[in-house]
């Protein structure tokens, strides 16, 4: 069984404090994650902020149609004349609220039919690995696209459409822990002073997958925003809001291009790669932490060393590197 | 792989494609709110021409009737009128993705070489400065959505190179055969540029790690034990062993590669799938919409059928 940084294998879920030097651990041998935090930090302060710190009305004229970057707008002004850095700024807002709340909903999603799967087995497993297959197949972008166009366009719907569609790899992963977890000793002792499913998946399951469920919520967020920029480029979203997914738009549509007024553009398109480049730090130093097998080198002589030999359950590694090349070409 | 596992793919790919189909059906003609009741919204759109369609496809009859209608109608290869150009669905979307394939071919098959080559020289000399410079600048392309990286190359290189379309019309008044696909090259450069870079990120950081992960295997600690050179170990050790994970991700990556053509089309105004797919959604095509779902969605699952079918001729311990 393998013994990952961030789950001691039989330790009781209480066990904060060893948690908390595990995390020390992690921050101190991937200072990546520091970054990866920092930035997701300072999007969601300006978020937070927002009004507070825009310097124009995003709802009225505040210079020259496509003004360039000067002192006073710094980030230029769009084809309506409207400051580009507050129009950025309030984009974070929703941006991250979309990327945010869907994957919240995939999370659960995906979390309840990892578990179920992964813990009750049998036909029930079979019915619902199945079904996600069936998602985990089929592109779920223009499967997006059609539910968003048939069901109108507002920020609530595109929120469920990701959410509803986005689960599959977090249910997949999640059912691989599950699995191997469900033959661990602690949890046939449960059983066997009476414990009822119920209780053992929340009291003894649950606090074993959540380092990797919040793993897999930071990536996941990668791919939520990436989607709602999608949507919100297509004219998916709500036609009011601003968000960075309708400025690339409005760039698109209204001839920036042209102009050469690639202010228009840059700003929110580095936001949103900003963003993915947090989580992807911060998920894939989780990721990696989980999986100890990733550090052991056996062929390049400067990285000689093998840090702990892990004779690992072939079939839960065998699905994070499966899940590994699902995760990253989920990109938009 | 025997025959009974290929039956077994086979079934599994069918068996998805019917559920496709399902949704598409249930998405469109069950919910409230279908192509029906949103007629005003449909632009050329006749009194005529509604009639016909609702007797074409049965519209008044139960909904299960519907369905084996719907089924028995797509078997014979109809999908329907599109709305906008009132030419059947099937022929426009066949044309779109005749426009469509030789983009994303040659996007792809560039996008794979250029990532398995750094992806395996970053993970040879893993933790070097080639190593993390690779790394960042494939982490960086994997993070700018893809619209973002058109409209960049449109700027920058607008002048110089066609922009939007797929050939000019009016540079030549009768072109020869090979003016004309000189002409269409011409108009690729900047979408599969593009694609390029969108696909390139993501592939170069899989193959890496997928190398780094057999690295740590046992067999490649056996293999230095037995003294055998750094080279040997990863051409004939490490690197077939890791063709399976890149399969995989070959196949799991259509869908995204999907996702990356309909922006890269939409920004280039390149007359394939995505574009139709986008035009049909702006224009409420609801016949247009659902054969482009069934038309990009059945495309995906043979792909990853093929795949899955060269994954386990690949890997001797799934052939049962």
């Amino acid at each position: 069984m393998s013994t990952p940084i961030l789950t001691q294998p039989e330790a009781s879920p209480a066990d904060v404090s060893g948690r908390l030097t595990a995390l020390k651990d992690l921050l101190r041998e991937r200072p990546s994650v520091i970054v990866g935090l920092a930035l997701l930090g300072f999007f969601i302060i300006v978020a937070l902020l927002g009004p507070l710190i825009e310097p124009y009305s995003t709802a009225q004229q505040s210079g020259a149609v496509y003004g360039p970057p000067s002192l006073k707008h710094w980030f230029g002004l769009d084809d309506g004349g409207i400051d580009m850095f507050s129009e950025t700024i309030q984009g974070a807002r929703i941006s991250l609220l979309v990327g945010g709340a869907a994957t919240l909903v995939s999370l659960l999603i995906g979390g309840v039919i990892g578990i179920v799967a992964g813990y009750f087995g049998g036909i029930l497993d079979i019915i619902l690995m199945r079904i996600t297959d069936f998602f985990l197949v089929i592109p779920s972008l223009v499967l997006m696209i059609l539910v968003a166009a048939l069901w109108g366009p507002s920020v609530v719907h595109v929120i469920f459409v990701i959410g509803l569609l986005l689960w599959t790899t977090t249910a997949r992963v999640i059912r691989a822990q599950v699995k191997s977890l469900r033959e661990r000793g602690f949890v046939s002792h449960a059983r066997a002073f009476g414990a009822t499913s119920g209780r053992i998946i929340v009291k003894h399951i649950l606090p074993h997958v959540a380092p990797l469920l919040i793993a897999n919520m930071i990536l996941t967020v990668a791919n939520a925003i990436f989607d709602e920029t999608t949507l919100d480029f297509l004219g998916l979203g709500s036609a009011s809001a601003v968000t960075w997914g309708t400025l690339l738009e409005h760039a698109n549509d209204r001839t920036a291009v042209s102009y050469g007024a690639w202010w228009a553009f840059v700003p929110p398109g580095i936001c949103i790669a900003l963003v993915i480049v947090a989580c992807y730090l911060i998920g894939q130093a989780l990721e990696d932490s989980l999986n100890p097998r990733l550090k052991v080198a056996h062929i390049s002589t400067r990285f000689w060393r093998i840090q702990q030999e892990a004779a690992e359950d072939q079939q839960a590694s065998e699905h994070v590197s499966r899940r590994r090349a699902r995760l990253l070409p989920q990109r938009k | 792989m025997g025959m009974r596992g290929l039956l077994k793919r086979a079934s599994f790919a069918i068996g998805t494609i019917f559920a496709a189909v399902t949704i598409n059906f249930f998405l469109f003609r069950v919910l409230p709110g279908s192509a029906i009741t949103n007629w005003a919204r449909v632009p050329n759109s006749t009194p005529q021409l509604q009639h016909a369609l609702a007797a074409e496809f049965g519209l008044d009859k139960p909904k299960v009737d519907q369905y084996f209608l719907y089924l028995n109608q797509l078997v014979h290869g109809n999908m329907g009128v599109s709305f906008t150009n009132q030419q059947p669905v099937l022929g426009n979307l066949l044309t779109a993705l005749r426009n469509t394939i030789p983009l994303v071919t040659i996007a792809t098959v560039i996008a794979s070489i250029l990532g398995l080559w750094t992806g395996v020289l970053s993970a040879r000399r893993r933790g070097s400065l080639l190593d993390h410079a690779s790394t960042s600048v494939a982490v960086v392309l994997y993070a700018l959505p893809t619209q973002w990286i058109g409209l960049g190359l449109l700027v920058l290189l607008g002048r110089y190179l066609p922009s939007a379309g797929m050939s000019s019309v009016f540079t030549f008044t009768t072109p020869t055969f090979w003016q004309h696909q000189l002409d269409i090259a011409r108009h690729m450069i900047l979408p599969c540029t593009t694609l390029v870079l969108t696909i390139y990120g993501g592939n170069t950081l899989i193959i890496r790690s997928a190398l780094l992960e057999i690295i740590g295997e046992d067999f490649i600690l056996t293999a230095r034990a037995k003294g055998l050179s750094a080279r040997t170990i990863l051409n004939s050790h490490a690197l077939r062993n890791a063709v399976l994970p890149i399969v995989t991700l070959f196949a799991l990556s259509f869908g995204s590669i999907v996702a990356g053509t309909i922006l890269v089309e939409i920004v280039f105004t390149w007359p394939g799938i995505g574009s139709t797919l986008y035009n049909a959604v702006i224009g409420r095509d609801y016949p247009m919409m659902q054969g482009g779902f069934l038309v990009i969605t059945v495309s995906v699952i043979f792909f990853n059928f093929l795949a899955d079918v060269l994954y386990s001729r690949l890997d001797p311990r799934i052939r049962e």
